[in-house]
Order: C-alpha cells, then structure tokens, then sequence
C-alpha cells in the first residue's frame, strides 16, 4: 500500500483553479521531487497536503487513512513534517528551543508535571534536549550554537535547522519546499547528501520541490512534473528529461530539443 | 587612548566586595532618607531605586534574595504605616505587577495583543463584591431603595476561598470568551477584546435590573474584608510600635496585610510564569507568537494553546480582582474603564514584553509616576500659583498660569507618550526579556 494516495485533488480561489485533479501516489522509502515553472501549484499542492488549505475536491490518503478535513496540527500528528520555501523558524527562540518545539506532539508532560517539576517532567525535558542536540548535528549545524537565537544564525544553518525541526516531530514523511534553494554549489551537494541519508538513516519518506535540477535529477526515484495546477508528466530523472510535454512547460512551445539540454541536465 | 564607557565603568565596579557595599549602602541610605523625611517624594524614590541596584549588580542569589525579602517585608512596611501614603503606593505597584505579570503571558508569551484585559479584573472583583457584601439580598430592590439592616451573605473569612474562586471563575471567563474570539488574528483580536472589555464594563453598569446584582454606576459597598484580630494589631505596636512613632490601628494592619498578600501572590505568579515558560506549554506559546504557520505545521494546535494563555493571564487578574474588591472595601464600574486595561499594557511594553522583571519595573514606575512624580509636581505648581512669584525674564506671573495645567491630569498623555517613545526607541522595553541559557552537553549513549 501506497503512503500517500492521493486522487482528484482540486483547490480553486475564486475563479483561479490553483490545483486542477491532480492524482499522485508516493510509496514508502522514495525520495520524490515535484517540479514545475513559477506559479505551477507546487506549494499549494504542499498546503492543501498539510492542511492550511482545505481541498476543494478530491481525497487524501495518508497511511490508509483519509487527511481531508483535519487541521494543520492533526495532520503534523499523523507524521507529516514539512519545511517552508522562505525559512519560517522561531526568529527569538534558540536553537534547541526550535528543534524542541518540533517535538511537540510527542510531549507528553502535563500541567501539573510542570508546575511542580516531577520527575516525569525531567526526564522527559532531559531526554529531549539530548535528542535535539544529536538532530542539530545530525542535520551539520556546526559549533557551539544550541543556545543561540534562531536569528542570528548564517542562512545555511537557518535552513538546516528547519530540517532538523521537522525531524524532531519524527515524521514518516517529509514535505521539502526548495531546500537547497539560496545555497551555493558546495552547500547544495551537502544537503543533497543529508537528505539521502534521512531516507536511509531514518527511513522517512521524501517529497521535495526543488527548482535546482542538479538536486532533482540526483536523488529523486521519480519526478512529478506540474503547470498550470495539471500533473503534467511522472517518471523516472530520465524519463522526465525527454519528455516533449516537460520541455515545452520550461521552454516554451517550439522549442526544440537540442537546446533542453544544457538547460534541465 | 580608549573613550570612556559607561559600560566599561560599571563592569570594572560590578566585581568583588564591591557591589555588596554599593547595594547595601544604597538600601540604607534609602531607609534613613525615608525614615527621617517621610514626607519627601525624593527619598521614597532612592529607596525604590534599591530594588534596580539589586538587580544590576553582581551580587550573590542569597544576598539578593535576603535583600529583597529585607526590603519587601520589614522596611517597606514600617516605613509605609509611618507614613501610609507610601503602603499605598506600594500595595498599588504590588497590583498592577500582578496584573501587568498576567497580561504578559496574554501579550508576552503568546503574542496575542488583548486590549481588554481589565475584564477579568473586573470578573474577580464583583465576584467577591457579591458574594461578600449584602447585595444578595439587595438583588430585589433598584439601587438605593433597600433597607439598611440586611445582613450579610457570608461571612469575610470566605474572602481566602474566593481568592481561589476568583483564580477560576476569571479563567473559565477567559476561555469563554476566547473560544469565539481566538480565531482572530493580531489586529482584529485586539479590537475585539476591547469590545469585550466594554461590554463587562457596561454590564457592571446596568446590571442593576430587573435584579440588582451589580447596584449600576453606584458600585457595591461595604465589602467585607477577612478578619483581623486585635492581638496581631496589639503584638505588631508591641514589636514595631517604637519604629513606627504612633499607635497603628485595625485600618493601618488591613493595608498591610493587603500589601503583603499582593506580595503572595505575585510570588506565585512568578513561579507559575516561570515553570510554565520553561516547558513545552511555553514553548507551543512563543512559537504561537513567532510565527503561528510554522507553529501549527509543528502539531501545535492553535485554539488550544491560545486558550490556555488567555486563561492563566486571565486568573491571575481574577485573583488580583478579589483582593481589590476587599481592600477598597468599594468597587464600581469606574474602576475598570478601558484607560485601566491601557495602563497596564503600558506597563507592559515598558517594562520588556516577556520579561519578568522587566514588567515588574514597568509596574513600578508608572505606578509612582501617576501617584507621586505627577501629583507631586501638580502639588509644586499650586503652591507656585498661590505665591507672587514670577518667571525672571519673561515676566510671567505664576499666579496667571491656567488650572487647566494640572499635571495630574495629563495621565493619559503620559501612557500614550510612553507607549509611543518605547515603541520608536526601545520596542523590547527596558528590561529586555532573555532566553534560558542552558546547559548542552551531549551524553555519550553507547
């Protein structure tokens, strides 16, 4: 059984049809890529799959049960973690507060825990600031920066410590909206290398969108290709790169194929 | 050659010995101002400003903490039954930091600006105001009209209980009120809790009919207060009476008592607002604060966690509520108007949003600004008008100085001047809030 089914999902504003019946299923253990011209739905897509939107048809099918109608922290609780395309952390909190918040929905402390700071309530504190630790490595947040404010760190550790974040919650499946976008080639070939040992580390599940091609065709199993809120294509890296319909999304009608070329490989 | 810096000068003092004789100098050089000048605003003002000397230099926990329990529960308290203008004072500041502490966590920690928070002040007070005065039986009869032997519903001992009747009915109230209104953001919440704010405020005023339970615009009087009995007046005259200079009557000890148990409560809060900060609750809070999306894709759920901040800001106003309606032994809708919730926001944003002591000196200074520095200098300026003088050079009588320049009256304009000033200059207040340094280390698992 497939992790993620999903079928006929549509979501319009008004008159703008942002996600026109897109159907997709994603099995356990892949790593997929979503890709697509500015303005294509992947990000909608990536809302309604966690809920800030509510579909306007179609289901969603997460481990056999169906997402539609719950809200964003139900959904979270079902083991969907995501990142966002414009870094979104916790600006005035640190580090490890960050990651800490992302293990939210397995806290299991109460209220009266709290107040009288029971033994429950430490252990359980002192084991998750532990595991926030090893994640802030995990993740290759380097130095001594537990402590500082998510703010002031450089914009490649922000992004990171979003994916540790998001693995704090212990997901079975990752949302990555343009991880590696804003890095420079070196630090695009690290993430590349995290992500690939998530999926065979942890074993979660990976649904990226990502417009670095370099990223895409390196670790995605399978590519869905989206314009204009239509799944336009899906297949292999190898498949989507000589697939008229694809090129012509990127390109333009008339291009021809000599030139898609240098432009997607 | 290096500049010279403030910062480098205080450094340089705030180590060894030092700070313990520069604190402890200051603390007594206070007392004896205010013991010997009980009238001088001036001398009130240094020994106020032993508690920021306190604060700022390097001394041990211990010695903070004996300083501070020295100064809070001893000195304070004689000093002001010799002069009960000042136990005045000091039970005003001991109120608002209570109720500025709550609104912090509504406003602080979880970020949602609520411009009605007074409400729940109001909650707790006509509470105890019911329950511990005559109105139940005055509930047949319009304001006014009812006969003067009815007796009361409870007895005034039942005021410690209400203290904790008040911490609950106010955090019921607060989550009434924010299921509806929670799911409003930022500007929109704002407005709507200031209509609430109204709306109880309007309620208290005309819920006189068909039955009287609130006695409109009159207010409720007398309020019982909690017993008080003659052999703590008589053991507090034998003990301090030499200190104090005259005898202290029943009155003097409520306000007292009154004061200290301000004290308690904001013990509590502090505690509470501080075991709640430091665990997932306070996380899920400022997360809410930061960035709600993020939070919420986190699993945090939303209502849920608004609510409980809205309810713990809510209950300590509650508690603080009772307390007002036994110590004024009066209450009226007039004490809960909106410049009230505005006050206490100001506080606030003074202070430091999200900072505990930060909103304590919020409390305090405009606490003395409205009640001393204002008055005072209203005071200074009558005096001038009654006498012939003049200003030198450009001959103006000070007898010809409108009473429309009182600045007493100009309250409002300090709140929104302050308001305004921090805004523009120093948004994160005067004493900044800071997050827990903690301790990281990675244990060795295998």
């Amino acid at each position: 059984m497939a992790l993620l089914e999903i079928e006929n999902l549509t979501k319009t504003f008004g008159g703008l049809r942002a996600i026109g019946g897109v159907s997709f299923s994603l099995e356990k253990g892949m790593i997929v890529s979503i890709i697509g011209p500015n303005g294509a739905g992947k990000t909608t897509f990536f809302n309604t799959l966690t809920g800030i939107y509510k579909p306007t048809e179609g289901s969603i099918k997460f481990n056999g049960k169906s997402l539609v109608g719950l809200r964003p922290d139900q959904i979270a609780a079902r083991g969907i973690s995501r990142t966002f395309q414009n870094i979104r952390l916790f600006q005035e909190m640190t580090v490890i507060e960050n990651i800490l918040t992302g293990m939210h929905v397995h806290m299991k402390q109460s209220g009266i825990d709290t107040l009288f700071r029971l033994p429950t309530f430490k252990k359980e504190e002192k084991e998750a600031e532990q595991k926030a630790l090893r994640l802030m490595k995990y993740v290759g947040i380097k130095g001594d920066v537990g402590n500082d404010l998510a703010k002031n760190l450089p914009y490649g550790a922000q992004r990171r410590l979003e994916i540790a974040r998001a693995l704090a919650a212990d997901p079975l499946l990752l949302l990555l909206d343009e991880p590696a976008a804003g890095m420079n080639p070196q630090e695009t070939e690290e993430i590349t290398r995290l992500f690939r040992r998530i999926r065979e580390e942890m074993g979660i599940t990976i649904l990226l969108i990502e417009h670095d091609m370099r990223v895409v065709m390196n670790i995605s199993e399978n590519i869905c290709v989206m314009d204009y809120g239509e799944k336009i294509a899906e297949g292999t890296p190898a498949e989507i790169r000589s697939n008229t319909s694809v090129i012509e999304a990127y390109l333009g009608r008339g291009a021809v194929a000599g030139q898609h070329e240098e432009k997607i490989a | 050659m290096s500049s010279f810096s403030f910062k480098d000068a205080f450094d340089k003092v705030n180590q060894g010995p030092l700070p313990y004789l520069i604190v402890f100098a200051h603390i007594v050089t206070g007392t004896l101002l205010v013991y010997f000048q009980p009238r001088s605003n001036l001398a009130f003002l240094v020994l106020m400003s032993s508690f920021l000397s306190l604060y700022f230099f390097n001394t041990s926990n211990r010695f903070k903490i004996t300083a501070a329990v020295v100064m809070t529960l001893l000195i304070m308290p004689i000093l002001g039954v010799r002069n009960i203008f000042y136990l005045e004072v000091i039970f005003q500041i001991s109120v608002f930091a209570a109720l500025a502490l709550g609104l912090n966590i509504v406003v602080g920690f979880a970020g949602l600006l609520d411009l009605g928070y007074v409400a729940f002040y109001a909650v707790g007070a006509y509470l105890w105001a019911f329950f511990g005065s005559q109105q139940f039986f005055v509930l047949p009869y319009a304001p006014g009209t009812q006969p003067s032997d009815l007796p009361f519903l409870l007895a005034g001992d039942f005021f410690y209980l209400f203290m904790m009747l008040g911490v609950i009915v106010a955090a019921m109230t607060g989550i009434l009120l924010g299921l509806p209104v929670l799911r409003v953001r930022g500007d929109y919440l704002a407005i709507v809790t200031l209509g609430f704010g109204e709306v109880i405020r309007v309620l208290a005023n005309n819920l006189d009919k068909p039955l009287n339970f609130t006695n409109g615009p009159q207010g409720i009087t007398p309020i019982q207060r909690p017993s008080m009995p003659d052999w703590v007046v008589d053991w507090f005259n034998t003990i301090f009476g030499p200190l104090v200079g005259h005898e202290v009557n029943t009155s003097h000890m409520y306000n007292l008592w009154f004061y200290i148990l301000a004290l308690m409560v904001i013990m509590v809060i502090v505690f509470v607002t501080k075991r709640l900060d430091d665990s997932a609750m306070g996380r899920a809070w400022t997360a809410v604060r930061e960035d709600e999306t993020a939070a919420i894709a986190q699993g945090i759920p939303l209502v849920k966690t608004k609510l409980s901040a809205f309810a713990v800001g809510a209950s300590f106003a509650g508690i603080m509520g009772v307390l007002l309606a036994a110590s004024r032994t009066f209450i009226s809708p007039e004490s809960f108007s909106f410049m009230q919730s505005i006050g206490v926001l100001s506080m606030v944003i003074l202070g430091g949003s999200g900072s505990i002591p930060g909103v304590i000196l919020g409390a305090a200074t405009i606490t003395i600004l409205n009640l001393q520095v204002l008055q005072g200098f209203s005071l200074y300026l009558n005096e001038l008008r009654q006498s012939d003088a003049i200003i030198p050079i450009i001959n103006f009588a000070w007898s010809d100085l409108s009473t429309q320049l009182d600045p007493a009256k100009y309250q409002r304009l300090l709140f929104g001047l302050i308001l305004i000033l921090m805004m523009i200059f120093r948004p994160q207040g005067l004493i900044p809030a800071k997050r827990r340094e903690r301790k990281l280390a990675l244990e060795k698992t295998e």
